[in-house]
């Protein structure tokens, strides 16, 4: 394994929200072009393209953005991995450059999901004359509301009740008290979807959709697009003086799938995977949870937010519920989590996602992050889970 | 006219009397299936046999889906050690009226009988 260190010189994301006059194609092209010029480097330097995009993931996003910005014959890998296809994307970047096939490489992750509604749903299928069965379960018709749910929003609120049936406490308060940390922290995030503050009230008052979670506890389909330069640990000593002095150091960067657990292919364990990423994340790069100055983490419903307290070790096992209430977690408690708003405020365009939870930790680290900067900020931690499983780690450090 | 043949919702539901859940358990580790397999995720054994799950639990995890015009309960219920998802019925969709370790038990209800009389029976459990 290669031992050098990466380095993040360029990162950049789009307006998160509604883009009706952008294609998924325009976005990437501003938030790639956008990355080059923070890293004050040409795309003919770049020697591998990882692009994410799920709702459109055989079209070849890479090859079309490239036919727009520009055309230099480099490998393009395309790639789609629920909602960690950011993250994969550019964890392929990484890699390619960690193996040495190139100095330079660019990640981007753009989705527009705008008024795409609920994800995980399946449209009725036409009633047959005859009961047929279908599928691996042999299944008469879909199974939405037979056999419970597999739309997002009840999935993710099992995983939480799942919590609070192990270690107690979790409530509907509790739950919707999560969703007000995020959402007022939005309010200082000019780049959010959503950057409303509500009252706990209008949280738990609000349109109840999977309980506990109500409609602001859930993260919001919109559009956007973030990308990030990665290059070598000798590339990055060529570089001006100025970019250099702007260069984060990617301390680790993990991927995981789910390993079997009992239970696992009944309600996806979004826990094991994540613990290992972050056991293996913090081994890479010499740090613990301890020393993390904040934390970005995949809070696709506030209820999956309080079980990732836990995944990544910011508190003790089961520990969830007292470190929230701790007052930990907000931006001015002892282990920020979610400054940017979270995917409840900052919205979800799904492959995105995976690289601006990075862009967030690297404005932060570079002392950019405006009126929401965390002061001091040296060392951060982003998440991101996609289910089925995937969950990707990036632990940032600020070195130069 | 009354039908005489019944047809499951899922294969693993099993029309006997009195019905039950069965799955497909790996003879080399015990991993539990519900699915048509290939071979066992945990231990990558291809030999399974089929078991009876216990037809009571207790509910480990539940979500109350609140969209569209008719919210149901929606659960994760523990029987004896396998788990099992599922939708909970005969009881008020609200926080209220279920609970974390609430005791339920299986029950099959038809849904109907299709266009040659053949009647499916779908399940889901109910609180004892």
């Amino acid at each position: 394994m290669g031992t050098d260190a990466i380095w993040i010189i360029g990162s950049n994301m789009t307006k998160f929200g509604k883009h009706p006059d952008k294609d998924v194609v325009d976005l990437a092209a501003e938030a790639s072009r956008d990355a080059l010029q923070d890293a004050d480097i040409s795309l003919s330097e770049v020697g591998v393209l990882g692009v994410g995009n799920l709702m459109n993931a055989s079209a070849g996003i890479g090859q079309q953005l490239q036919k727009q910005i520009g055309q230099t014959g480099i490998p393009v890998f395309n790639v789609s991995n629920a909602c960690a296809t950011g993250a994969t994307a550019l964890r392929v970047a990484i890699m390619a450059v960690k193996a040495g096939e190139t100095d330079v490489g660019m990640a981007v992750g753009v989705e527009k999901l705008a008024g795409a509604g609920l994800l995980g749903q399946r449209g009725p299928k036409p009633e047959a004359e005859t009961w047929q069965p279908n599928g691996r379960f042999g299944a008469l018709s879909s199974t939405e509301g037979r056999i419970g749910t597999s739309i997002m929003p009840g999935v993710f609120a099992q995983v939480g009740m799942e919590y609070g049936h192990k270690y107690g406490g979790a409530s509907f308060e509790l739950f919707a008290k999560i969703s007000e940390k995020n959402h007022a922290h939005s309010t200082l995030n000019p780049l959010a979807a959503y950057q409303k503050r509500f009252t706990l009230e209008e949280i738990m008052n609000d349109v109840m959709i999977a309980y506990p979670n109500t409609r602001p506890m859930c993260s919001g389909n919109c559009d956007g697009a973030a990308a990030m330069i990665v290059v070598s640990d000798e590339k990055m000593k060529s570089m001006p003086s100025e970019v250099q002095s702007r260069a984060v150091k990617v301390s680790a960067s993990v991927l995981t799938s789910d390993p079997y657990e009992d239970g696992c292919q009944i309600l996806p364990d979004v826990n094991t995977l994540t613990k290992n990423a972050a056991s293996q994340a913090y081994e890479q790069a010499g740090v613990g949870p301890e020393d993390l100055d904040l934390v970005e983490l995949h809070d696709c419903f506030a209820t999956a937010e309080l079980v990732h307290y836990d995944n990544l070790m910011l508190c003790e096992e089961g520990g969830a519920v007292d470190f929230f209430q701790s007052g930990a977690p907000w931006r001015d408690g002892t282990k920020p989590v979610n400054v940017s708003g979270g995917l409840q405020s900052k919205g979800h365009p799904i492959a995105a996602t995976g690289i601006a939870n990075i862009h967030e930790i690297v404005m932060h680290l570079r002392g950019e992050a405006g009126d929401r900067q965390i002061e001091g900020a040296r060392v951060g931690l982003a998440h991101v889970i996609g289910l089925g499983s995937a969950c990707g780690i990036h632990i940032l450090e600020k070195v130069a | 006219m009354s039908s005489t043949t019944q047809i499951p919702f899922v294969d693993y539901l099993i029309l006997d009397d009195p019905p039950y859940l069965q799955a497909q358990e790996c003879k080399s580790c015990g991993a539990r299936y519900f699915d048509r397999r290939n071979a066992c995720a945990n231990c990558f054994a291809n030999n399974f046999q089929p078991v009876a799950v216990q037809s009571e639990g207790v509910v480990t995890s539940f979500s109350i889906i609140q969209m569209g015009p008719n919210p149901y309960v929606s659960a994760i219920v523990d029987c004896g050690g396998t788990n099992v998802k599922c939708t909970i019925m005969k009881v008020e969709p609200t926080p209220d009226h279920v609970t974390l370790g609430m005791r339920v038990k299986l029950m099959t209800y038809s849904m109907g009988e299709d266009n040659e009389g053949t009647e499916a029976v779908a399940f889901g459990f109910e609180p004892i």
